[in-house]
């Protein structure tokens, strides 16, 4: 076998995986399709995509084809000359009743997945996600059904991406990793910890403007609204770190605040809640400021800061 | 025939005022005031284009290279309120108020004096909108969409909001004008069902303005109140609701978006009969199909919204009304498609852009399908695949439908031939460009690159790269589109005949070529077939 064979295999077999986009959860060079995701309910969007593109396909190519095939056969050039029938009707109304049946075919997938995702009760766990103009605050609310205190932070652009991005920085995007993994613009200071295996209830706000909560693993987007506070699910299956971006235009450094999100096994997780749980625990009243919000720190904090007020909940 | 009646007409009649002033700014005319919707569309063409070109060199690698992030911001919401407001709308007015006389046989618009009003609005509007960039603070930066509390932290929102009223008052002026033309001018014989689809496209979308224009003003009036008096229509620790203004946006938005592509669907109904030399395939049906599309409209706004958190219940009904828009516009495109088979077809620059239509905007249709599922729209929300989308429909929609009518009736218009040749070498080059530019961008979306980002990671870096070099092409190709259309009005020696096109039909095609300053001064009277649906029997 030459070099050259496998070379070909390579690409074929990069190529496949590109269009699958099975095994990787974040974001990959030339990737051709939507992540499966890593949780139990990811697979839903990326079901619902492949078929819906695979219908599409159908469509054009019949559609398209016989397009090609009219204008190849019917040219003037060729001698065609023109006909003079202008409707048949037995053949419009086959056009519209069988979209009509592949409509209620998707939409039927699609009502199944959305009713499981709507469906946030029974979770084991709640962490509270605030959007601010531009980072993440985390405040673990609940676990196990055991009301939880003082673990939160923020979670920030982390520092080499930060001077990297600045304009003119003579910094290169492609040495900012982490493991040999490009996270120029996706990594954070400090990521969100969570359990795998544990059915986990964000509850989704803003403290400014509207933000979206957004890591295509997890296999959905969520609004962060001022005023609102939004509830969304996931049950992470693989241990790994899964990383996304804002996906709501929030101002100037709307492309700077990323999202990352580490799934660890449950002990691991339990040990983590425990320590940051003693941090918290020992410190004189007098030292409890850090822990809150902290618009102070950012510079540009907005002038409706004050509209925060996350509690005025109208929406599960 | 129609003309001798005007020929008869013309020699006790004034033509154009050979004062430039008196000709261009006191202009009754509908031909004229056609004209000036026509270039003032095609100098923001050129305008919200140069800031695409920003947008893409900015995107053309990773990391910052040439502006700060805020600007970036205010790139793309220029870009898109130019291109929405100043490059598309007033180029389908100006299409109408050319062509609507003439193809019903009216001898002008029904409100000439209004119809000058509505067009000499829009210059003042968008000098005020892009004077902002000049100002100290910046233009507008929260986005086309001006989503509070976002759009409320700039300092131009008075600007914007003015600036908005202004494009609204003159859309409802010019539809106001639109509807009582084509219901009282049309000449006797020109029943509404014999009228051309174009002419039908634009009497549904004048309605459709006039419905949601007034939408629109009210969002900004709230903005405009919360901003500078007090008002919390849309500040919650003020008992309002940042999602109350989403609501109010798209049920504007979204029949906007069809303000935008039923004339386009009107203009390909009359380019691909001529070319096809057939009549168009199920005239009523294309008829009822761009009814159901307006109607529909008004009830799919939320799908813009599926990630702010909506009840179960409202994201089912949005999902299931949107995937029914599928049924009308699968009827339109299958009907083009019936219409060129069994056709005698020549491919002019016009029927380039045509087919390219057809198949480029049914592409933008089929990413439309993928997103309103609503699981399949999470992920698909805010993402480049979105921006894929829209593309797809305004640009090889929207834009290539404006480009393909401009061919199709320039030589009537000008009185002189287009250069064929470099019309192909247009199409060609803005046909390829534009995949390039945009295709790759469904890629970038489905990997996880959000819209509306001035950097990005390298993941996304070689998609970006390749989509960069496709809108500079797909930016330079326009520079040929404006030689052509230099050479046909100055330049061109080749004469256009009165019936431009061998499978012509209709009674724009009756008058001379150019028309002539007044036509139709008498009703013309109709023969059957003369009009491209005279025999309408189903």
């Amino acid at each position: 076998m030459t070099s050259g064979g496998i070379r070909i295999k390579a690409w074929v077999a990069t190529i496949c995986a590109l269009f699958a986009g099975a095994a990787w959860a974040n974001p990959e060079p030339g990737q051709l399709n939507m992540t499966r995701g890593v949780t139990e309910w990811s697979s839903e969007p990326y079901f619902l995509n492949n078929v819906a593109l695979g219908v599409c396909i159908v469509i054009g190519i019949v559609v398209f084809g016989a397009m090609f095939v009219a204008m190849f056969r019917f040219r003037k050039s060729r001698g065609a000359v023109a006909e003079k029938w202008s409707h048949n009707t037995t053949l419009e109304v086959v056009w519209t009743t069988i979209p009509v049946i592949i409509l209620i075919v998707l939409a039927y997938l699609a009502t199944g997945g959305l009713k499981s995702f709507a469906d946030t009760t029974n979770s084991q766990m709640t962490v509270k996600v605030t959007g601010f103009q531009w980072k993440w605050r985390y405040d673990y609310v609940e676990y196990q059904g055991k009301a939880l205190d003082k673990v939160g932070f923020m979670s920030k652009l982390d520092k080499e991406s930060d001077e990297t991005r600045q304009l003119k920085s003579g910094l290169d995007p492609n040495a900012v990793k982490v493991d040999g993994y490009n996270t120029y613009l996706i990594n954070v200071d400090e990521p969100l910890v969570v359990p795998v295996g544990t059915k986990i209830r964000f509850v989704i706000t803003a403290g400014d403007v509207i933000h979206s909560w957004w890591v295509p693993a997890l296999g959905w987007k969520m609004d962060a609204i001022p005023g609102i506070v939004n509830a969304a699910w996931t049950n992470i299956k693989e241990p790994g770190v899964y990383r996304g971006q804002c996906a709501e235009l929030c101002g100037q450094d709307h492309g700077f605040m990323p999202i990352v999100v580490k799934a660890v096994p449950k002990a691991e997780f339990e040990q983590w809640l425990a320590q940051k749980q003693q941090a918290a625990q020992p410190q004189p009243p007098a030292q409890q400021q850090p822990a809150a919000p902290a618009p102070a720190s950012s510079s540009a904090a907005p002038k409706t800061a004050q509209a925060a007020a996350p509690a005025t909940s109208h929406q599960g | 025939m129609a003309h001798a009646a005007t020929h008869d007409h013309h020699d006790d009649h004034h033509g154009a005022p050979k004062n430039f002033f008196v000709r261009w700014c006191m202009s009754t005319n509908h031909k004229d005031i056609g004209t000036l919707y026509l270039v003032f569309s095609l100098l923001m063409f050129f305008i919200g284009g140069s800031f695409a070109m920003v947008i893409r060199a900015e995107l053309f690698k990773p990391g910052l290279q040439l502006v700060q992030p805020y600007f970036f911001n205010e790139m793309t919401t220029m870009h898109a309120l130019v291109m929405i407001f100043g490059a598309v709308m007033p180029a389908f007015v100006g299409l109408g108020n050319w062509m609507i006389p003439l193809m019903i046989g009216a001898p002008d618009m029904a409100l000439p004096r209004m119809n000058n009003l509505s067009f000499w609005i829009l210059p003042f509007a968008f000098t005020l909108l892009l004077s902002t960039l000049f100002m100290p603070g910046g233009g507008p930066a929260g986005g086309w969409t001006m989503y509070p509390p976002l759009s409320l932290q700039g300092d131009s929102v008075a600007p914007l909001v003015f600036a908005v009223h202004l494009m609204g008052i003159s859309s409802i002026m010019g539809a106001i004008n639109i509807i009582a033309t084509i219901l009282n001018m049309r000449a006797p014989g020109m029943d509404l069902l014999k009228m051309p689809v174009f002419v039908w496209s634009w009497l549904i979308t004048a309605f459709l303005l006039i419905a949601v224009m007034p939408v629109l003003a009210g969002a900004v009036t709230m903005l405009l109140t919360d901003k500078y008096f007090g008002t919390s229509f849309f500040n919650a620790a003020g008992g309002g609701d940042p999602v109350l203004f989403q609501h109010i946006f798209w049920f504007f938005g979204h029949p906007e978006v069809y303000i935008m592509i039923l004339p386009a669907f009107g203009i390909i109904s009359e380019v691909i009969p001529t070319f096809a030399r057939k009549p168009i395939f199920g005239y009523k049906a294309m008829v009822f199909a761009i009814a159901s599309i307006a109607f529909l409209s008004f009830i799919v706004w939320a799908h813009h919204m599926f990630a702010v958190g909506l009840p179960l219940g409202a994201e089912i009904f949005f999902m299931y009304a949107t995937m029914l828009i599928a049924v009308p516009t699968g009827v339109k495109v299958f009907n083009w498609v019936s219409t060129m088979w069994g056709g005698s077809m020549t491919f002019e620059t016009p029927m380039l852009f045509a087919v390219a239509f057809v198949i480029l905007f049914t592409i933008g249709g089929f990413s439309g399908l993928m997103l309103a599922l609503v699981p399949a729209d999470f992920q698909y929300h805010d993402s480049y695949f979105v921006v894929a989308h829209f593309h797809y429909v305004l640009v090889t929609g929207a834009i290539f439908a404006i480009i393909a009518a401009t061919y199709y009736w320039l030589p009537k218009w000008t009185g002189h031939m287009y250069s064929e040749f470099w019309g192909k070498v247009h199409f060609w080059n803005s046909v390829i460009w534009v995949n390039v530019l945009f295709f790759p961008q469904h890629f970038l979306g489905l990997a996880g690159m959000p819209r509306r980002i001035p950097d990005y990671n390298v993941a996304f870096a070689n998609f970006n790269m390749i989509s960069s070099i496709g809108g500079f092409l797909f930016g330079a190709s326009q520079l040929i589109f404006l030689g052509v259309l230099v050479h046909a009005v100055w330049f061109s020696k080749k004469k256009a005949a009165d019936r431009v096109w061998e499978g012509a039909k209709g009674l724009e095609w009756t008058v001379p070529s150019p028309a002539p300053y007044h036509t139709f001064e008498l009703p013309p009277v109709i023969h059957e077939d003369e009009l491209a649906h005279g025999h309408v029997e189903d």
